[in-house]
């Protein structure tokens, strides 16, 4: 025997690490080992709750005309019964406008700004604790935030004006037609309380992009897929957010080159505001702004055969108010 | 502190000023939002972001020989030279971030240590290289090719920061709020939360931006960085071409070092430390054009050898470059070589690249190039990334030049940031009412749009889509549409909106490009053609494009 060879000890450190190596090799790869061919998600899906109000005595939809913005829409709230029927005290509040595009408020591509910021303080009037302001825009969110006054306007009036931010999407199910499992904004599975305030306009895809439309403005993802099957996925939307409340802002409407415009040759001044708790029956209502039949829509035909509304929005018997 | 202190001390000040101020400018050249102003305001940057670019005398210089004239702010740069002529290259030393950061790299953990360092501060020979680059430059300048920014510090640094490491930075903090997410900790999010908005507020972009092949611009500068485990500050020594400038204009400076040659023991401790490789040591010359004026020599020279003053006695001074004629000779035919050998290659004129859409504004393709020097203030303040640095769609002479790339971003309808920020004016000053055209004015086209009928979904596959058209900024839309009833795959007759192109209205913006569902390839795209600034590079007739 020379000098080559090795002691016992030294025989079993060496066996016993090359042990321990090829177990802990083995062993990670059994762990990690999937036998399915499929590879599970593991994400948790979130869910949105209903955010009507119970009870439905008081008048469902209300018009009001006249020369302020801020003040129709204070009118029409309060034609409606007040805010302090939808919103309880300590509510967190998300208002989402349609701060869509890179226009200002003349060009009647978002909603108009005083109406907005006229709804965050009739929001804390009634007692909410916070009011959010927020929506996904087409242009770039900076530039839409400020040109449409809305970022301002709400800041202003008290709102948490939140710019879209890109981890704050979730997959939520819609459960829809169309629509199964979507990114959503997350700010609607913080909220109490939701309120659409949409700008009534022109689309030539949609014919009219009012108030169900306006949901396109939570989702994330391939948003721009949606247009192939529009009328569905806006239906599929309606039954997946049911409103507190649905102010449409026709102050000013867009009735060419929709939905983002440009030029104020294509605006019309309307000075109206409609609210209503039924997201179908106020935008039915705005159709005929437009000199357009509710049933030539194609997503108002099918919301209403879905149940999420009615179409004869006459039969809620509006009250109307002029000032 | 003793008075041999007080300089080294006020040089590092200075220089964690501005390496800072450099950072803080780069990161707020981007329009950040706010809800304070009135709307009636223009959307601008408030920042003078151009700063470091408009004192940087090489940018002045070399476009002064190019253009003839020195644009707007760039006069700012006759500051830094006077200060030059007084005291010396003390830009390198106590201003320029890029030198600062090449002395952190070079300090940290240094490859060489003792012996090995001195030597290595000993100076070389090849130290002169940097003055032929220079030469080269300024040579092809002459015939209006504007090179300086492949390796002028300032923007090297900025393109390279902008274009390759923050666009890693922003992703890595992006995979960590990923993570963090999943925890679905409220304590955790309200923690992230306010982490996420200060670092967007203040150094990462509003979205996620990423660059045109900005891995080669990531490698290069990585690259020289690590140059300086070779040797301190190896680009400031031998490639810095802004720095072989200013050491020209060294020459007769006022301030400088002299020596007490025979109270010299041959310590060395001076070389120890020494930053441009310029013979601090006593009984050799000094080298007043290599020296950037840190003062660490004389801080530890134990002798009082070493001495820096005003008037001082030029006995032992070196004040010029040992250059060498023929050297001259070659780097001036380098130079000449540039320009003509890449025109002389088709792409530039003689065949228009459909990628290359330049920014609104951007001056005609020749005078483009006289003018941009690839600083990146343009991609950076960008708020949609679209301009990208290109690699070779303008040619071998404008690498890294801006070009628009729609499918990642659009030309947002009323933003004129890029030509708000342009140092040089590469990409003219042009205000709001051109951007949008009115009816006084022409909109500035960038390029124009087409339809790929085969893959476009009403086109091809009666599905209705549209998107393109929903999008359009222009007033008419420059998507026309024929409502039409076409058969479908399962018999029946649907009817689709088919979408084409008016290319009077359209100005290329690419947003119809940037939100065509088809991801791969889109089904309408932009091609360069129609835009503003090019006689050639058109389709429609258009008389007046020919009246002066």
């Amino acid at each position: 025997m020379g000098d080559n060879n090795i002691d016992r000890r030294e025989f079993l450190k060496r066996a016993a690490k090359a042990g321990i190596a090829i177990g802990a090799v083995t062993g990670g790869a059994f762990l990690l080992h999937n036998r399915d061919a499929v590879i599970s998600a593991g994400e948790s899906i979130a869910k949105v709750k209903d955010f009507r109000i119970t009870g439905d005595a008081l008048p469902q939809m209300a018009i009001a005309k006249g020369d302020s913005p801020a003040k129709i829409v204070k009118a029409a709230v309060e034609g409606m019964g007040g805010m302090k029927r939808f919103v309880s005290r300590g509510d967190i509040v998300v208002i989402k406008p349609n701060i869509g595009w890179d226009r200002v408020p003349e060009q009647a591509a978002n909603t108009n700004p005083e109406v907005v910021a006229e709804t965050v303080r009739l929001c804390y009037d009634a007692g909410a604790k916070k009011v959010i302001v927020t929506d996904m825009s087409c242009n770039d969110p900076r530039r839409c935030f400020f040109r449409s006054g809305i970022g301002k306007s709400a800041k202003d009036a008290g709102a948490d004006v939140q710019l879209p931010k890109d981890y704050k999407f979730k997959k939520t199910a819609i459960k829809g037609e169309v629509l199964n499992i979507w990114p959503v904004y997350t700010v609607i599975l913080e909220a109490d309380k939701i309120i659409n305030i949409p700008i009534a306009k022109h689309h030539n895809h949609s014919t009219l992009t009012l108030g169900m439309k306006n949901w396109y403005g939570l989702l994330g993802g391939r948003r721009k897929d949606l247009h192939q099957n529009i009328h569905m996925s806006i239906a599929d939307l309606a039954a997946f957010i049911r409103p507190t409340l649905t102010i449409i802002d026709a102050y000013r409407i867009l009735i060419k080159n929709g939905p983002q415009g440009g030029s104020i040759r294509d605006v019309r001044m309307m000075n109206t505001v409609a609210v209503s708790t039924d997201p179908v029956a106020v935008d039915a209502f705005a159709a005929t702004l437009f000199d357009k039949k509710p049933e030539e829509i194609g997503y108002i035909v099918e919301a209403h055969k879905r149940g999420l509304g009615n179409i004869n929005y006459t039969e809620l018997q509006p009250v109307l108010i002029n000032i | 502190m003793t008075k041999r202190n007080i300089l080294v001390y006020f040089r590092r000040i200075s220089q964690i000023f501005f390496i800072i101020l450099f950072f803080y400018l780069l990161f707020q050249t981007e329009y950040r939002g706010g809800f304070t102003k009135d709307i009636t305001n223009p959307i601008r940057i408030d920042l003078p972001v151009k700063f470091f670019f408009e004192i940087d005398p090489l940018t002045a210089i070399s476009t002064v020989i190019s253009t003839h004239s020195l644009y707007k702010d760039l006069i700012l740069a006759v500051v830094l030279i006077s200060a030059t002529i007084l005291f010396g290259r003390f830009f390198c030393g106590w201003i320029c971030p890029m030198g600062t950061l090449h002395q952190v790299f070079s300090a940290v953990s240094p490859a060489k240590k003792g012996i090995k360092r001195i030597e290595s501060n000993m100076g070389h020979s090849n130290q002169v290289i940097k003055y032929y680059i220079l030469i080269l430059f300024l040579v092809a300048a002459v015939f209006t090719s504007l090179q300086v920014g492949l390796l002028d510090p300032i923007t090297f640094l900025y393109r390279s920061v902008t274009t390759a490491i923050l666009p890693g930075l922003n992703l890595s903090f992006s995979f960590l709020t990923d993570k963090l997410n999943s925890f679905d900790n409220p304590y955790v999010q309200r923690i992230w939360d306010g982490i996420y908005s200060f670092t967007h507020d203040y150094i990462l972009s509003f979205i996620q931006l990423n660059f045109h092949f900005a891995w080669v611009i990531g490698i290069l500068f990585l690259t020289a960085l690590l140059l300086n485990r070779k040797e301190t500050r190896f680009w400031c020594r031998y490639i810095c071409p802004t720095g072989a400038l200013l050491g020209l204009f060294s020459r007769f400076s006022l301030f400088g070092m002299e020596k007490a040659h025979d109270k010299c023991t041959d310590c060395n401790k001076c070389l120890l430390d020494c930053q441009g490789a310029d013979s601090p040591q006593g009984r050799v010359d000094w080298k007043s054009h290599e020296c950037i004026m840190c003062f660490n020599c004389e801080k530890v020279c134990p002798e009082d050898v070493i001495k820096f003053k005003f008037f001082p006695n030029r006995a032992s001074t070196l004040t010029e470059p040992n250059l060498k004629r023929r050297w001259i000779t070659l780097s001036g035919f380098a130079g000449l070589f540039i320009p003509f050998f890449s025109r002389g290659s088709a792409e530039f004129k003689t065949n228009f690249n459909p990628k290359l859409i330049r920014p609104p504004g951007a001056l005609e393709e020749a005078e483009f190039l006289a003018r941009c020097i690839r600083c990146a203030e343009c991609m950076k303040v960008c708020p949609t990334n679209a301009l990208h640095p290109t690699l070779l769609e303008a040619g071998i002479e404008g690498i890294w030049s801006p070009i628009l790339i729609p499918r990642i971003g659009y030309c947002e309808h009323t933003c004129i940031l890029c030509s708000t920020v342009c140092p040089t004016g590469a990409i003219r000053s042009i205000t709001d009412e051109e951007k949008v055209g009115s009816e006084k004015v022409k909109p500035i086209k960038i390029g124009t749009a087409f339809y790929d009928r085969g893959r476009c979904l009403p086109w091809a596959m009666a599905i209705p889509c549209i998107v393109c058209e929903e999008h359009c900024p222009t007033t008419p839309k420059a998507i026309w549409l024929e409502e039409i009833d076409v058969p479908a795959p399962n018999g029946k007759i649907v009817r689709v909106k088919r979408p084409y192109i008016n290319p009077e209205v359209c100005i290329g913006c690419g947003i119809c490009e940037k939100v065509c569902p088809l991801q791969d390839q889109p089904a309408v795209y932009v091609t360069s053609i129609g835009e503003s600034r090019s006689k050639e590079n058109q389709v429609l007739l258009d008389s007046s494009r020919y009246k002066q």
